[in-house]
């Protein structure tokens, strides 16, 4: 479903390249998991995908393909058409993504007035939708509330129902539960799981925290300085990583297993 | 009985909401928090955010009074260590600069002792020479992180408090920083109280732990107890969820 | 990093005028006051770079000496603005409370009327007709910009965590305020003296210009403005000249102050 083929990103300001050659595709219906350090390139990869590269800062080359439509290359005016409605994007920190003077119901169907011809009543009608998709409590006071008075688990899921309005065919996940306190990291993981399960979207989840990808992706792809050193079902990267990078990438993951001798 | 490096007895926190001339209400922020840091020791201080870890630890440190109760230290200058490595370090100065500046406060070393002293600590913290001309910007995460760790350890305190020191960082760098705070405890006699969210951390590297919600300490013990015997609901909860 | 030609420029340009400014005071090409019966209504020529006026002087070199005049007033407001404008800022910033409040609502009053208003009432108390206490009465109306912008620098740095932790260490508070969070606060307090140093200038310029600022035998750029225009139609070259000048200058340093912001910004 996007196929991305030998993407390069060098911006003008670094010497070495952010993205180096690199190659995915993500199947319909599958979460494909993006893991990698900071400057490993991973962002850069979804900024890529999402259109959003500044492209007069940077040289870029390859392909990226969604659904055999080019984007990497494509004109403003086409980006524009896909971005919201095809893909999707959910950023780490809700409370910048989010407009603090408007309600959270505008901001939610912000992508369909931009996309479609709906009515006022029927664009309410879809984010109220949205909201309960999202397992928003009340959805109806939720539509009226401002973003400070959500709390960031809350704002996060209405992050999730905004990008999903359109139905679009791929979901971007920027380290979405990364700013999150644990216990609702979970949450928003079964969340994706149930979204994904039910609309059967595409989702691309970038994160640096393995354990959060263990949980939700299938398959993962690790990335380190610009290159995907890794990929393959994530059961058998975690259980036989080939790559030392990997290896050394898992043994730092701190766990309950066991303890270094004091 | 064991030695105590700090010892905070009943300690409630708050504030009151609202501005100028307008007495709003009051918040509580910490209720009735006792508990024991002994020599040695690193305890653990896990909760979500918004449950007082931070005000617990700016109460430890002095810059918050508490409402009720107190708080004792045994050991003279308690220092810490911040989240987040990139405003821990004055940017307007040099790693050098910025590793004397505490012995230059402290005002009894001279000048080629305190240079001494810096390319010790920084030995200790496994920081090559060339760090020291270097602005804080010019270094990574993990390095900044360790200078914050030898400016707060060169006036040679007994007991730091790290509040969440290794979220920030990439999970290879967290590891050596982990171990690097593990080292220095048993090098320099230290004892720590290690604020952090992340329960697979705290397991790692703590003796005890205290595990709070909404100010409260709900349950209090060593590692393993906490982690394979959780008696709270609220412990059992998050352990779940980090599983 | 991109080059940053608005610094560079603003640079340039006010160097070449501070350097003949220098040169005004111990060098002109004639005397500022030396009258010449024969020489009046001069148009501007290579005798006389921007010709002379009713008596017969030459402007350029009044120009050179009234520009100085005027850029040493604008630095010795801009200086006690700053100076006792980021004292005041420093400490409520950095302490807040009460003393906080009530210093920045009695700042509010003084920034609700215009400058140049407050500067004449100063200026009427004080008595007028003295470049000292032109520059006394503009200074203190430009210490409470200079406070609210530090205080807010100041404040914010309160809580940032490395000077908390010198804090921690048992640094002094001035200490703290000095060496610790002054040179942060350059980004914002360069830019504003940049812009104080322009503010001054016009509003030198309009008091002379009123007459209630330098008076003769110093002459300002203001002061000359105010002469040029009796003699507009006669001599256009004198306002245009001094005019000019004052734009100069005011360009200049404010090219200064953009650079400086812009280059804050791509620190930040």
């Amino acid at each position: 479903m996007l196929e991305i083929q030998n993407l390069h990103v060098k911006f003008h300001t670094r010497s070495r390249e952010a993205v180096a050659g690199v190659s995915l595709s993500i199947r319909d219906g599958e979460i494909l998991g993006l893991v990698g350090e900071s400057g490993s390139g991973k962002s850069v990869t979804a900024m890529s995908v999402a259109g959003l590269l500044p492209r007069r800062q940077c040289d870029y080359s390859g392909q990226i393909l969604l659904d055999g439509m080019e984007l990497l290359h494509a004109d403003r005016t086409v980006l524009r058409k896909i971005q919201g409605r095809d893909i999707g994007v959910v950023f780490q920190e809700p409370m910048s993504a989010m407009d603090p003077l408007m309600r959270i119901g505008n901001q939610v169907e912000e992508t369909l007035r931009i996309h479609t011809k709906l009515s006022r009543e029927e664009r309410r009608q879809r984010t109220l939708e949205a909201l309960e998709a999202v397992e928003l409590p009340d959805p109806v006071t939720i539509y009226e509330k401002y973003p400070h008075e959500l709390s960031g688990g809350m704002l996060q899921r209405a992050m999730i129902a905004a990008a999903i309005i359109s139905r679009p065919k791929l979901l971007l996940l920027d380290e979405p539960t990364t700013a999150l306190d644990v216990t609702i990291q979970a949450q928003i993981l079964e969340l994706l799981k149930r979204l994904n399960g039910e609309f059967g979207i595409s989702m691309l989840f970038i994160s640096h925290n393995l354990n959060v990808v263990r949980k939700l992706c299938a398959r993962v792809a690790v990335m380190q300085r610009g290159l995907l050193v890794e990929e393959g079902a994530t059961e058998d990267v975690f259980h036989t990583p080939q790559q030392d990078y990997t290896k050394r990438l898992i043994a730092a993951i701190p766990t309950r297993q066991r303890k270094e001798a004091p | 009985m064991e030695e105590l490096v700090l010892s905070v007895q009943h300690v409630t926190s708050g504030y009151y909401s609202g501005g100028f001339l307008r007495r709003g209400t009051y918040q509580e922020v910490l209720h009735d928090v006792t508990f024991e840091v002994r020599h040695g020791e690193i305890l653990g201080l896990v909760g979500e955010s918004g449950t007082g870890k931070s005000t617990l630890a700016k109460t430890i440190l002095g810059m918050v009074k508490p409402d009720k109760g107190q708080v004792i230290h045994y050991t003279k200058r308690p220092q810490m260590v911040f989240q987040d490595p990139y405003s821990s370090l004055n940017p307007a100065y040099t790693v050098g600069w910025i590793l004397e500046e505490p012995l230059r406060i402290f005002g009894k070393y001279s000048a080629p002792e305190r240079k001494r002293r810096v390319r010790e600590m920084l030995d200790r913290v496994e920081l090559p020479e060339e760090c020291l001309s270097a602005r804080p910007e010019e270094l990574s995460g993990g390095q900044r992180q360790r200078v914050s760790i030898a400016t707060a350890l060169i006036q040679r305190p007994r007991f730091l408090i790290a509040d969440e020191p290794v979220s920030a960082l990439d999970v290879t760098i967290q590891a050596q920083i982990l171990k690097l705070l593990k080292t220095l405890r048993n090098e320099l006699d230290l004892s720590y109280l290690f604020i952090s969210h992340d329960l697979n951390v705290v397991y790692q590297l703590c003796d005890r732990v205290l595990v709070m919600k909404s100010g409260r300490i709900v349950e209090q013990g060593p590692v393993e107890q906490i982690f394979d015997h959780p008696q709270a609901e609220y412990t059992r909860h998050l352990l779940a969820a980090a599983e | 990093m991109k080059q940053n030609n608005y610094l560079r420029t603003g640079l340039f340009l006010t160097g070449v005028l501070a350097v003949l400014i220098c040169l005004g005071f111990f060098w002109t090409p004639y005397s500022p006051t030396a009258m010449n019966g024969s020489e009046k209504f001069l148009g501007p020529s290579l005798r006389h770079l921007m010709g002379t006026d009713n008596f017969g002087r030459d402007i350029f070199s009044r120009v050179l000496k009234g520009a100085g005049t005027t850029a040493g007033i604008a630095f010795c407001t801009v200086a006690i603005g700053a100076v006792c404008g980021t004292a005041v800022g420093a400490l409520t910033g950095y302490f807040g409370g009460i003393v906080d409040e009530a210093l920045m609502r009695f700042n509010d009053v003084m920034t609700a009327f215009p400058s140049i208003l407050l500067a004449l009432v100063f200026i009427s108390v004080l008595g007028p007709g003295s470049k000292y206490n032109v520059i006394l009465a503009l200074g203190v109306v430009f210490i409470p910009s200079f406070a609210r912008v530090t205080r807010t620098a100041f404040a914010s740095l309160r809580d940032v965590n490395y000077v908390k932790s010198v804090r921690l260490m048992g640094a002094g508070k001035a200490r703290i305020l000095l060496v610790h969070m002054l040179p942060n606060t350059a980004q914002i307090l360069l830019p504003a003296i940049t812009i104080g140093f322009n503010n001054a200038v016009l509003a030198e310029a309009s008091m002379s210009y009123l007459g209630i600022g330098v008076t003769p035998p110093d002459a300002s750029l203001g002061y000359m403005l105010s002469e040029a225009q009796g003699m507009f139609s006669a001599a256009p070259w004198y306002a245009l000249g001094t005019g000019f000048t004052i734009v100069l200058l005011v360009f200049s340093v404010g090219l200064i102050g953009e650079g400086l912001q812009r280059r804050g910004k791509e620190v930040a």
